[in-house]
């Protein structure tokens, strides 16, 4: 009780009155060449792209907001896809309740390894992360209904809301956007709440934040269980663009993709993820002919923006600018 | 078959042996992980890819160089150790006044970085390396068959890991490194050369998971992903152990290879789990780990 007298009490001081007008105008930017690019690129390709910014920005919302590095997110991501998948295949339901179950699952695994986790700090919290994500990894690996090493295929795509049928690329695309969009919006919203101001306090500077009389155990076990479920949610909506679950998306290298997409853009920044997302998938896209070189690649890039760039390219360019980006 | 005393000896005693040797890897590569993460703070997410490296040293040396094994069991830890330290030259030092998160990260990248070259020349599908004339064959117990190499495995990580046990709490130089861990300002005022310290430690870390390596060559065929794979069961021993206290990643790693090999004999399913499960359960208890001091 004490605690959400506190939150309202300090929201009004730290928090500017809804969106910046530079926020905005970019989101509206966003908004248009999205509507505009499935007729100039692939669809399916700017649907993979889309899927990843949405799950790049709710691991930043952990990590970047929360200072939690989480190194499996790959479980709720890849969790989310599988159960989605089974229930557009197998129980038929419509995309848009397969999607739901999708996230809401990796909700509640999220809350189930969050509860855990949070028990540690700093890099035993993430060792702990990704332990519990192998154990998620090896449950797809052998339980029934995953399909093993073949994954979840040829999963029907569906009529949204029974009415509208997604089959058609540019149909699904729209579905994907707005999914997608919405959910990044919805992160938006959390990160510019008192709630992501009291995150904030506590990646600052946690003894204070527990000297203020927060409860802060619980402000991380509910960051995870939302970042958690905003993944599950890209991870459900991507098994439907490409029909397929598969153990690519619960393996621990998918955890460090987002981790290096999330770093490549800038942590903490609302579009670095976003940005680091669609760099990263586009350059997958272009350079798959390299094969294990597209490893060593990301491995460099790593090392580099560890060392060098550890602002990232949002990040650069917000301190350029002088306003957060 | 699967019943609790339903099961025949020979299957037991070995997959306790298995288990026992698997135990021994994740001894030795924890214990490199404790060494370096004591004094330079740093989860080196590199670990399974030096061990890997460390097979695949052994394997060029004697395939190019035709050194075998004995030779390679000291020149593979030394190759691989040098490398590390080349690393913590010019990568690590770099990052010890940021956030420990961000070593994990450049390890990582490192790890990506060097599993990559390796699987681009010698593709995935693995390279035999013949265990060494001297521990070929084995000695019939009689109520089981114990191969020499296998034995051999065993004895030597124990013999390494109590080793560095006996190094790191019983010696003067274990004492400035310890001292070092606490406090290395003031161990430098004393005139000790930290630096120094802290890159001959994560050699000396890193030529461990090198030297696990070598013992793991002529057992596995020797391949680019082996490390990727024993790694993350490596940091839930961490979690389970504690990283307090070099003792606790020896006894836990042992401990946690026979479990699982036990686990393997009557319910064969849980066997790649039964690690993490146990994680889970030390995390529900004793959070800061079995032989970790509380934070």
């Amino acid at each position: 009780m004490a605690m959400q007298d506190k939150t309202t009490d300090i929201a009004p001081v730290v928090q500017t009155a809804g969106m910046p007008a530079l926020h905005k105008a970019i989101f509206a930017v966003m908004l248009a060449a999205l509507i505009a690019l499935p007729f100039f690129v692939y669809p399916v390709f700017a649907m993979k792209v889309m899927c990843f910014a949405l799950f790049a920005a709710a691991f930043n919302l952990l990590l970047g907001f929360g200072g939690l590095l989480s190194f499996g997110h790959a479980a709720y991501f890849g969790g989310a896809s599988y159960v989605a998948a089974h229930a557009a295949k197998v129980w038929g339901l419509t995309p848009e309740l397969s999607v739901l179950c999708g996230a809401a699952a990796a909700g509640v695994l999220g809350l189930a390894i969050g509860s855990l986790a949070i028990r540690r700090q700093g890099i035993y919290f993430a060792m702990v992360t990704l332990a519990f994500a192998q154990m998620v990894y090896f449950v797809a690996l052998q339980a029934e209904f995953t399909g093993g090493e073949d994954g979840i295929q040829s999963v029907p795509r569906g009529d949204l809301f029974g009415l509208i049928p997604l089959a058609d690329n540019i149909a699904l695309y729209f579905f994907v956007l707005v999914v997608t969009f919405g959910g990044i919006l919805m992160l938006y919203r959390i990160v510019h709440s008192p709630f992501g101001q009291v995150l904030k306090a506590i990646r600052e500077n946690e003894p204070r934040a527990i000297s203020l009389g927060y409860d802060v155990n619980r402000y991380k076990l509910i960051v995870f269980t939302l970042s958690a479920t905003m993944a599950g949610l890209a991870g459900a909506t991507k098994s439907q663009v490409f029909q397929l679950a598969s153990l690519t998306d619960v393996h621990w290298s998918m955890s460090g993709e987002v981790v290096l997409m999330t770093l490549l853009g800038g942590m903490g920044t609302i579009f670095g993820p976003l940005v680091g997302a669609a760099m990263i998938v586009t350059m997958q896209n272009y350079l798959a002919t390299f094969g294990a070189w597209v490893t060593v690649i990301q491995g460099v890039i790593f090392v580099i923006g560890v060392l060098v760039f550890r602002e990232g390219i949002i990040g650069v360019l917000s301190r350029w600018l002088k306003r957060p980006l | 078959m699967f019943e609790l005393l339903g099961v025949p000896p020979q299957v037991l005693l070995g997959q306790l042996l298995l288990g026992l040797i698997n135990g021994s890897f994740y001894a030795v590569l924890s214990l490199g992980l404790a060494v370096i993460f004591g004094l330079l703070n740093i989860i080196n997410f590199a670990h399974g890819a030096l061990y890997m490296a460390g097979a695949f040293v052994a394997w060029m040396l004697l395939h190019y160089l035709g050194i075998g094994y004995w030779p390679a069991l000291f020149l593979a830890p030394l190759i691989v150790g040098a490398f590390g330290i080349v690393l913590e030259r010019t990568m690590l030092s770099r990052l010890y006044h940021l956030d420990h998160l961000y070593g994990l990260l450049l390890t990582f990248g490192l790890a990506l970085i060097i599993q990559g070259l390796f699987r681009n020349y010698y593709g995935i599908s693995g390279l035999p390396y013949q265990i060494p004339d001297l521990l070929s064959g084995g000695h019939n117990l009689g109520f089981m068959f114990l191969p020499n190499y296998r034995a051999w495995v065993v004895a030597a990580s124990v013999l390494v890991c109590f080793g560095t046990w006996f190094m790191i709490e019983k010696t003067r130089l274990g004492a400035y490194l310890r001292a070092a861990t606490e406090n290395p300002v003031l161990v430098g005022a004393f005139g000790v050369n930290v630096p120094l310290m802290i890159m001959l430690t994560y050699g000396f870390g890193v030529a461990l998971a090198g030297f696990a390596g070598v013992l793991a060559a002529p057992i596995y065929s020797v391949n680019p992903t082996m490390g990727e794979q024993l790694i993350i069961v490596v940091f839930a021993v961490v979690v389970i152990g504690g990283m307090g206290s070099i003792m606790g990643a020896i006894v836990t790693g042992y401990m946690l290879g026979i479990i699982e090999g036990l686990t393997r004999v009557f319910y064969p399913e849980g066997s790649a789990v039964v690690i993490f499960v146990i994680m889970a359960i030390v995390l529900m208890i004793k959070p800061e780990g079995l032989f970790g001091r509380p934070a």
